[in-house]
């Protein structure tokens, strides 16, 4: 090969060459970029999950926790509750938790991983105010048919103790159960439901 | 003048100022029989500047921060001189830029200036339309009001719908669990800096490629088909300038009347152009009344609420909404009329293009309004018919029986 011929192939090799090992590079630079866009430490921290100790909870109790700014109930259902809960899913919109608003482990009757512990996410999925623990059978103010439960004092929204939304009521939905796992009998984490230790 | 000329010539030797001149300007022959909807193109670049005019000058007295941007924007309005005049140009020009871009985008839709060989004039147009949404949408967070913070909180959760990727693209937007500080910072970088910087890009882009192809006309014929064969200039064509600056400089000023008069007597236009909910600071435990989008997005928000979840998720409303949006880019596409504009089309394109207007404007009235059973089940049947514009196209335009279309412009 004289001096002055183009080497073909070698042009194209180093042409592939660089661009794959330029390409690589490219990408290797956005991804600090792209990764300085996840929630920061002080986020992640603000939002860490919410170790809770429910053992001090009585049957029939509720404990309010807070999580990411928002309420979370924690409520020990007794059986009476259970059972009385169980009785009117034709008067629920979404008896069967159909709508995704909780975990998959909690789509059951309890939306709950043990029946007798209720985590949910206390913020009306009308137009997010708090509702109260109603857990007298049959007052006065909510009729002799109330079994139990959640009311929102700003529109008139009604829950069971399964946070189930009750028919006729401005909530549309039932209330969201949030992540969590058990750590053992008395300690649940509440905003990591990964598997494993 | 002798040394101005020559300092000219010096320039041109070194930077084609003249040459960039004649093109664009002196040079550039478009049609003569431009109409009324002819203003609108360089009323939205009038648009883009005073944004971005104004925008600097709000920059200099706002605060991205989740403590302080509210007060900041009622610092602007009550103690910077002249900080209310320019709050109300900015808010106003937003509602205004949307206004004259819709004009904008009719008038290509009824005389098909997005068909050949056009399609990337309309492509880099409808890039622009996007980028404005991003923009307008990043925007409204800022003040940190109830909407904007609901909105935002709305707007985020659409891409949870996504399936697999969804919930940790939406922590990624956010950069929190929740709309936060770290949104809010976020948001201003974009609003100022990035889509600021893609839409004059994009402008640019959209200019080149029109000045490449040349001006359609309201007959949709094409002027460079008749040249003179002396000069070999376009028989129907003037030179931009003077002619159309001149008529342009006429729309500029009834614009700037139609926006003073906002500006000065109705710069919240009745909740419309800025939202009363808006005027309560960002409370993220108490949820507005009612979320509603800002007017320019409405006939989009009502696609969304119509469209009945699947499985407890929005995600068939969120897939239609923004088919509603993409569908315009495959216009150039869906269009097989053998002619361009609506003058020499049949009666059936006519009565297409009216009931499309007419589901768009009823859209636009029925994503404003509380949702009942009622305005749903007429939001569905708007929004079907706004997708049957599209999609049926291929085949109403091409049964369609046009008028023969004149070989030179009508004026």
């Amino acid at each position: 090969m004289s001096q002055n011929e183009v080497d073909r192939s070698k042009r194209r090799f180093l042409i592939a060459a660089t661009t794959a090992v330029g390409g690589v590079a490219a990408v290797a630079t956005v991804i600090p970029f792209v990764a300085s866009m996840l929630p920061s430490q002080r986020a992640k921290a603000g939002g860490a999950p919410l170790e809770v100790d429910i053992s001090k909870i009585e049957p029939g109790m509720i404990l309010n926790v807070e999580w990411r700014g928002k309420p979370v109930w924690i409520v020990n259902r007794t059986k009476d509750m259970l059972d009385l809960m169980a009785k009117h899913d034709d008067k629920l919109v979404d008896p069967k938790s159909e709508m995704m608003q909780q975990p998959e482990y909690a789509k059951n009757a309890t939306r709950s991983i043990k029946p007798e512990f209720l985590v949910a996410v206390g913020v009306c999925t009308h137009l997010g105010c708090s509702p109260t623990f109603r857990k007298e059978v049959g007052p006065a103010d909510l009729g002799a048919d109330w079994p139990g439960g959640f009311f929102c004092p700003c529109h008139g929204s009604k829950f069971d103790l399964a946070a189930r939304v009750f028919q006729g009521v401005p909530a549309p939905t039932n209330l969201v159960i949030p992540p969590h796992k058990y750590l053992s009998d008395s300690r649940i984490l509440i905003g990591d439901d990964s598997k494993g230790a | 003048m002798n040394s101005l000329t020559s300092l000219l010539g010096w320039v041109d030797e070194r930077f084609p100022l003249t040459k960039l001149w004649k093109e664009h300007l002196s040079e550039y022959y478009a049609p003569k029989n431009f109409n009324f909807w002819y203003f609108f193109g360089s009323l939205a670049l009038l648009a883009l500047v005073i944004q971005i005019v104004s925008g600097i000058f709000l920059a200099m007295n706002y605060k991205p921060d989740a403590g302080l941007a509210f007060y900041s924007v009622e610092y602007i309005m009550r103690d910077v001189e002249w900080g209310w005049l320019i709050r109300y140009i900015h808010s106003t020009g937003a509602s205004m830029f949307f206004l004259v871009i819709y004009l904008h985008m009719f008038r290509g839709l009824i005389y098909g200036s997005y068909r050949k060989p056009r399609e990337l004039v309309w492509i880099f147009g409808m890039l622009i339309y996007l980028a404005l949404m991003a923009e307008s949408f990043m925007g409204y967070l800022l003040p940190w009001g109830q909407l904007s913070y609901w909105g935002a909180q709305v707007i985020v959760n659409l891409f949870s719908a996504i399936p697999f990727i969804g919930p940790d693209l939406s922590l990624w937007i956010r950069g929190d669990y929740v709309i936060s500080d770290a949104t809010l910072n976020r948001f201003f970088a974009f609003h100022v800096v990035a889509v600021p910087l893609v839409l004059i890009g994009l402008v640019v882009a959209h200019i080149i490629a029109l000045h490449e192809v040349g001006s359609n006309n309201p007959d949709g014929i094409e002027i460079k088909k008749h040249k003179d064969p002396k000069t070999g200039l376009p028989l129907d064509g003037i030179p931009f300038h003077p002619y159309y600056t001149v008529k342009d400089i006429v729309g500029v000023i009834v614009f700037l009347m139609v926006f003073s008069a906002i500006l000065f007597f109705k710069p919240d236009m009745g909740g419309y152009f800025l939202e009363y909910a808006n005027f309560v600071p960002a409370d993220t435990m108490k949820t507005p009344e009612h979320i509603g989008a800002l007017w320019y997005f409405n006939p989009f928000y009502a696609i969304l609420r119509a469209t009945p979840p699947m499985f407890g998720s929005p995600l068939p409303g969120v897939i239609a909404m923004g088919a509603a949006v993409m569908v315009f880019f495959f216009l150039p596409w869906l269009d097989r009329g053998a002619v361009k504009s609506i003058r020499y089309r049949g009666t059936i394109y006519k009565v297409a293009v009216w009931l499309f207007v007419v589901s768009f404007i009823s859209l636009g009235f029925l994503g404003a309004q509380v949702p009942t059973p009622l305005y749903t089940v007429l939001s569905q049947i708007f929004g079907v018919i706004y997708f049957a514009f599209f999609l049926l196209m291929p085949w109403y335009t091409k049964i369609d029986k046009c008028k023969p279309v004149p070989e030179r412009v009508t004026g």
